[in-house]
């Protein structure tokens, strides 16, 4: 409890101080509220527009659910592909590397026209952005698989399905989920950019769709009530994926091991 | 089928030589025989390709030219302990053990009655459920040993498996070895740079000369077995040694050395 209190408090003062001489600056200088809104007013707008901005979150949480969702599959699918032969990884990389850098606002228009369905075109949009981490992280861990191990499967004649199975699988996991917890972050991004280009109004429209109505009518602390919603939201993402990660490799991977000032081990 | 003394050797090496992609000529001419329930030594200067000469015999290398012919009952029927343990950090002691006897495709009892076994003659029986990085060096190294052992081979390959323990372990794991070797009717070849631990451990000792490595002497060691502590300070062991560190000393001058 103690440990949990000095781990906690610091950083929860830090972010109280800062709010409270947010709130002080924007008071005493008399900051009107349609340039900067303080965060009691924030919460206010929270509070007040929750009946529009809630669906909205929800919206925007959905595609990025689905985006990561198919980023995970499809890239992990992909990095299985790519490590079968040098000739495919040779060949099918570099449409990986050229989505990853093309920025997605200038494809996002054409994507929108081509895909008739507008809710599959934000997913979409967000999956291009989130797959590449996954599929370059799990590509790596695959090749990483400790080499000895692969000679002791070739020393019992191993198939490639059960090299894969029971070594570069598991050798790639940690890669993989320190990749997805790259992609959480990106799916976001992707789905609120794609929202934006999208624009789209009506019930089916996310967060992004709200800032952007917000700043047309100055509700400049609904905006920023989104905003926070939205920051939020890539926060809990992250955290929920490192939760994941941690609850996973806990066992037996360095990055999620507890150590103890002097680890007792069994002498040997 | 208890070890022949006669002729029938478990693994033959004909004037092998190995040169890798890169041009090193790792191995040039080399002749070995490897009888059954042999312990030899194979002893040599750092990067002689003492190690290339384990993965041939291994089959997990292929001669540039030469043969390397191998008479198993079982071509699995073969065991190989790395410098490290190489253990999965992902699995289980229990389920490390076991993968070999899986990829074997192995009945599930089947299984688990080897390791339990294996566990239990390689002092791991309370920890079967551990994690390789819950447990020391020494540990670990016995793990891989167990691993190797799983399969029942005829043939164990060692490559410098205990280089990087502390001396006390190292002793303790030299005597364990011995006390499998005797148990187990196998043939073992182990690669060390320690003269002292191949005089120890080996019935022969064959000395490699620097790269590309060849055979330049082979030594036997008659003192029987088990060899406890103190044979180590046993006028035969210290001749061994000197014999050994002679021999070694004439290989790397052939190789150029000082």
């Amino acid at each position: 409890m103690r440990r949990f209190l000095a781990n906690v408090l610091p950083p929860a003062a830090v972010v109280a101080l800062a709010l409270a001489a947010w709130e002080a600056v924007v008071r005493l200088r008399h900051i009107p509220e349609y340039l900067l809104p303080g965060p009691l007013r924030i919460a206010a707008a929270l509070r007040d527009d929750w009946p529009l901005l809630y669906p909205s979150l929800l919206q925007t949480l959905a595609v990025t659910g689905e985006a990561l969702l198919a980023a995970a599959v499809l890239g992990g699918g992909l990095a299985v592909l790519l490590i079968q032969a040098k000739w495919i990884e040779r060949s099918l990389f570099p449409f990986a590397v050229i989505l990853q850098v093309t920025p997605l606002v200038a494809i996002a228009p054409l994507l929108l026209i081509w895909v008739k369905d507008v809710r599959f075109a934000l997913v979409l949009c967000a999956f291009l952005v989130a797959f590449f981490p996954v599929a370059a992280n799990t590509t790596l861990g695959l090749q990483s698989a400790d080499h000895h191990l692969l000679d002791l499967m070739r020393l019992y004649g191993a198939s490639r399905w059960k090299v894969l199975r029971y070594i570069r699988l598991p050798s790639a996991l940690p890669y993989f989920l320190g990749g997805l917890r790259i992609s959480g972050g990106l799916a976001l991004i992707g789905a609120v950019v794609a929202e934006f280009v999208a624009g789209t109004g009506g019930a089916a429209s996310g967060l992004a769709y709200r800032i952007l109505e917000a700043g047309y009518t100055l509700a400049i602390p609904r905006m920023f009530a989104a905003l926070a919603l939205l920051a939020g939201s890539g926060v809990l993402l992250y955290a929920l994926l490192s939760g994941v990660s941690y609850l996973v490799l806990r066992r037996w991977h360095e990055s999620a091991v507890r150590r103890e000032a002097s680890s007792a081990s069994p002498a040997g | 089928m208890l070890p022949a003394p006669g002729p029938e050797p478990v693994v033959r090496l004909r004037q092998v030589t190995k040169r890798f992609a890169g041009g090193i000529e790792a191995l040039a001419g080399l002749d070995l025989i490897v009888g059954p329930g042999e312990l030899l030594a194979l002893l040599g200067p750092s990067g002689c390709g003492k190690s290339t000469a384990l993965r041939l015999m291994a089959g997990l290398a292929a001669p540039t030219t030469g043969s390397v012919e191998r008479r198993l009952p079982d071509p699995h029927a073969v065991g190989f302990v790395f410098q490290e343990p190489t253990l999965m950090p992902w699995a289980t002691v229990e389920r490390n053990v076991a993968l070999p006897l899986k990829l074997l495709g192995l009945p599930r009892p089947e299984i688990r009655r080897r390791v339990g076994e294996r566990l239990e003659r390689l002092g791991l029986g309370g920890f079967a459920r551990a994690y390789p990085r819950q447990l020391s060096g020494g540990m670990r190294m016995r793990v891989s040993i167990a691993r190797a052992l799983a399969v029942r081979p005829r043939l164990l390959l060692l490559d410098e498996p205990f280089a990087a323990l502390d001396e006390i372990t190292r002793w303790r794991l030299n005597d364990e070895l011995l006390d499998l070797w005797r148990s187990e009717s196998l043939a073992i070849v182990f690669v060390t740079h320690s003269v002292y631990e191949s005089a120890y451990l080996a019935t022969r000792i064959a000395v490699l000369s620097a790269r590309p490595g060849r055979i330049v002497g082979e030594i036997a060691v008659d003192a029987p077995v088990p060899r406890g502590p103190e044979y180590r300070g046993s006028e035969a062991y210290l001749r061994t040694c000197r014999a050994v560190s002679a021999r070694l000393a004439e290989a790397l001058g052939e190789g150029g050395g000082p």
